[in-house]
């Protein structure tokens, strides 16, 4: 097709001559902003590419004339946030829990540092400010399983439950149906009379009872007070562990959900892991 | 000019026409239900197919790949027909067999997602046979659409079709790159990616970040380099432009995916190459928006009678803005700030629905008419409504966005006195929940929307109100439709 250049009306510019379907284009030259905009920016990339690391070599790289790197960067922050904390997170280290609980200052950073190492490690699994939710215990309720005295909280931060750490605090509730050690109608029975301990049902059963009497109180206590030496929690109680109807109860016999928490001591210093101490003590159930 | 002996090929556009808009109500439907699932949890309903994390993948592939992608197939082979005088290249049953073949796809690729299949890729996630699939589907695509450009009785090939050209080759280089994974055997739907670590992620975002170059950006350009001229009646403001940021455009693009690994285990050189190149690229992105907007110089008027070219220039003015904001958020230090917050999904949006969306119902406005040969749209004012229940949708998302983003990158940043962070994650998680509640209303819109679009196309097709009149076939319809069919 021959190409026919004509002049627009309305914009005063000529056409290129090609036509498309009806359309037509102008041979209006780049606006001048567009131009100088897009020359500054390739220019400022020039000058970026001389000042930081840039152009890849054999082996290696062209680290910049500034001597920017990223790693560098954030392991000064790091290194200057530490600092920041250490003024005194040195102390709380330093220091036993008696001498950290009177003084005020230390007390009260301890547990900002607890609040908020709680918050984003350990609330997952124990709720927001310790409340607990099924299979992991609440925390702030005063319903101990392994103790509630700083000690207690300390060891098992450090070391977990049934976690893997060779110190960690260990205990296996049998698996009465799994491994046929109970009866089906034994394992309703008993449930029978945990329901009764739980206080969700009057009543009771006498052959439940003699059955906890004879396999469940060595680790449930005989008023099924629980038993922290091996972490038995206490059924005699309206807070727990686990959900508390009976279907949840009847399986926790046949076979148990044992549950496990990490050892933070790979994870946490020695100063957070007793800030935190602190604030799980703090948190409503202390001992 | 008209050559009234050449039979386009409507029907396979007329099949796309009607896939996109069914696409559109799926990914815009699914969109929704994932913004209440952020907002509300319960959501999710506890089963495993309705999780978050499975029907993301569809909400994203629906949206970029089955409704935009329909949109790119029915745009690029009615633009091509017409701007090259040339039938569709390879017949009826090619044509028809890349329909099918990629909506078989698309359905697969969704049933895959639910079931839990994904290789983990972003917007790559379909293993491996289907990938295979989708390279035959794209390579016959490439074969049809370079067939009829090189078939081609006009001298020069338009400026709409060197974006599509762009799209299709690059794509496929993409899709090669990015898809390269090692299948666990021959009888099981699951596949390792010959990269690892560190250089996976760059391949998968010089992929995902070509995506939105070639894919959701050159595509829809093409797209807009046909309607805007078209329903304006006026010449493309600049050709010159056209040069210059066609090839700035397309040469700069391949270079910024590192961006979307800022401070990780990628080398400081080339974050810095990814910021740069993106830096580089706003003015080539921009030239795009001058084309577009000021196309309409000396036809402005038309935006107050034709929602449809309302739409498509809006979409202009969203896509300079998601231009601009792109090189902003790749500055490192910008970026230390945006990203992994709802920023991130902000920009997405205001590009996917302001520019993506908007530009293929512009286009979609115009064509249903033209190819069911109906004098006109059946409603304007329906249009005009779509449009401003969309905008306002737009707005109230992307605004959430931005604030919530902002916020969570600075609570996530924030220290006490003593050195310690001040805000826990769920506590930014619960101050972001009022702006997930509003991006749901925003959503909400954005899908009524559609559907007064639904309504309004079907009725463009039924009702007897935009019947052309027999005697004079061609009255009231836009400049160069004349040369539609026989
Ligand atoms: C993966 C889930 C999980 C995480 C994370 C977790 N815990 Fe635990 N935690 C448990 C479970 C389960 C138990 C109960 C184990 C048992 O049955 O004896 C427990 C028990 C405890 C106990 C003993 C409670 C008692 O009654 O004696 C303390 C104290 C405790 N966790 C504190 C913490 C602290 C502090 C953190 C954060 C640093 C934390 N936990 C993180 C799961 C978790
Ligand atoms: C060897 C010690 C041991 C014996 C014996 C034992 N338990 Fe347990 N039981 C435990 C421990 C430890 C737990 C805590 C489980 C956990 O941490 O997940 C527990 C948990 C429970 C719970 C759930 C408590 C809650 O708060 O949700 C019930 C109910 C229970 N046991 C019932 C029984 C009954 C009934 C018997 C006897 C048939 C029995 N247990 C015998 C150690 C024992
Ligand atoms: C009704 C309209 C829409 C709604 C309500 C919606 C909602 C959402 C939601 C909730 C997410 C997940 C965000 C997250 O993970 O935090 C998302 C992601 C995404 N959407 Fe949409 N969307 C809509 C339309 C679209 C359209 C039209 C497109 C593209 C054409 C699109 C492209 C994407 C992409 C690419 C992502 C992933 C973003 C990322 O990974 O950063 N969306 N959308």
């Amino acid at each position: 097709m021959p190409t026919k250049i004509e002049k627009d009306s309305i914009s005063g510019q000529l056409t290129t001559g090609h036509e498309w379907d009806g359309i037509k284009e102008l041979n209006r030259p780049l606006p001048k902003w567009w131009v100088y905009i897009f020359v500054a920016t390739v220019i400022w990339s020039g000058v970026y590419f001389v000042l930081y690391p840039s152009i890849p070599g054999i082996s290696g790289y062209f680290h910049g004339l500034l001597g920017y790197s990223t790693r560098d960067t954030v392991e000064a922050d790091v290194a200057a946030v530490v600092k920041q904390r250490s003024v005194y997170m040195d102390r709380i280290a330093a220091l036993p829990y008696d001498a950290i609980r009177r003084d005020r200052q230390l007390l009260a950073v301890a547990e900002t540092a607890g609040r908020i190492v709680f918050a984003d490690n350990c609330q997952p699994c124990h709720g927001a400010g310790g409340g607990g939710s099924p299979g992991f215990p609440a925390l702030a309720a005063g319903n101990w399983l392994w103790g509630g005295k700083l000690a207690d909280i300390e060891t098992s931060i450090v070391f977990g439950i049934r976690g893997g750490h060779d110190n960690a605090r260990q205990s296996a509730m049998p698996r009465f149906g799994v491994d046929a050690m109970l009866k089906p109608d034994e394992i309703q029975a008993v449930a029978d009379h945990v329901m009764v301990l739980y206080g969700k049902s009057t009543v009771g059963s006498p052959a439940g009872a003699k059955i906890f009497a004879e396999n469940c109180v060595a680790c449930h206590g005989d008023a099924g007070q629980g038993n922290r030496e091996v972490g038995g929690p206490r059924l005699a109680s309206r807070t727990h562990l686990n959900a508390d109807d009976r279907a949840t109860v009847v399986g926790q016999i046949a076979n148990p959900r044992m549950g496990v928490m990490p050892h933070w001591n790979t994870r946490l210093d020695q100063a957070t892991i007793k800030s935190l101490t602190l604030y799980v003590h703090a948190l409503g159930g202390g001992e | 000019m008209s050559d009234a002996a050449i039979q386009y090929n409507e029907d396979v556009v007329k099949k796309f026409v009607i896939a996109a808009i069914f696409w559109a109500v799926v990914a815009f439907l699914v969109g929704v239900v994932l913004a209440g699932q952020l907002a509300w949890p319960v959501a999710n309903l506890g089963l495993p197919f309705t999780n978050f994390g499975r029907l993301r993948p569809v909400h994203t592939s629906a949206a970029i790949f089955a409704f935009g992608g329909s949109a790119l197939f029915a745009t690029s082979f009615y633009i091509v027909q017409r701007t090259c005088r040339a039938r569709l290249f390879g017949g009826e049953a090619l044509a028809n067999f890349i329909f099918w073949g990629y909506q078989f796809f698309i359905v697969m690729a969704a049933l895959s997602y639910v079931m839990g299949f994904s290789q983990g890729q972003e917007y790559a996630e379909p293993e491996w046979h289907l990938d295979l699939f989708l390279t035959l589907i794209w390579v016959l695509y490439g074969v049809v659409f370079i067939g009829t450009v090189l078939m081609r009785k006009e001298p020069h090939i338009y400026v709409a079709n060197w974006f599509f050209i762009a799209m299709i080759l690059t794509i496929a280089v993409l899709h090669l790159g990015n898809n390269s994974a090692m299948p666990v055997s021959l009888f099981t739907a699951k596949s390792y990616n010959v990269a690892s670590g560190v250089q996976n992620a760059m391949i998968q975002w010089w992929y995902g970040h070509n995506a939105v170059g070639f894919f959701l950006t050159a595509g829809f350009l093409g797209m807009m380099y046909y309607f805007i001229p078209k329903a304006s009646g006026r010449p493309i403001y600049s050709y010159r432009i056209s040069i210059v940021h066609f090839w700035s455009l397309v040469f700069m693009y391949i270079w910024a995916g590192p961006h979307h690994l800022h401070y990780t285990a990628l080398p400081d050189w080339t974050q810095t190459l990814g910021m740069a190149f993106s830096i580089m690229l706003w003015m080539p992105s921009w030239g795009g928006m001058i084309n577009g907007i000021m196309t309409l110089s000396g036809a402005w008027d038309k935006l107050r009678t034709d929602a449809g070219l309302r739409f498509s220039v809006t979409a202009v003015g969203f896509y300079g803005m998601s231009t601009f904001e792109g090189p902003v958020m790749s500055i490192r230090g910008v970026n230390a700030l945006s990203h992994y917050t709802d920023w991130g999904i902000g920009h997405v949006h205001s590009g996917a629905l302001g520019w993506v969306a908007f530009i293929s119902f512009g286009a979609l406005y115009y064509l249903v008419p033209v190819l069911w040969k109906r004098e006109r749209l059946y409603s304007q004012k329906l249009a005009a409504w779509h449009f401003w229940i969309a905008t306002l949708g737009i707005v109230l998302y992307i605004t959430s966005m931005w604030v919530a983003g902002i916020m969570q990158g600075l609570m996530w940043r924030a220290y006490d006195q003593f050195g310690f962070l001040q805000y826990s994650f769920s506590e930014s998680v619960m101050a972001v929940h009022p702006y997930y509640v509003i991006r749901f209303t925003g959503g909400v819109f954005f899908l009524l929307g559609s559907l007064i679009m639904v309504y309004n196309m079907i009725q463009t097709v039924r009702s007897p109100t935009t019947a052309r009149p027999a005697a004079e076939p061609q009255t009231g319809l836009p400049i160069g439709t004349a040369m539609a069919g026989a």
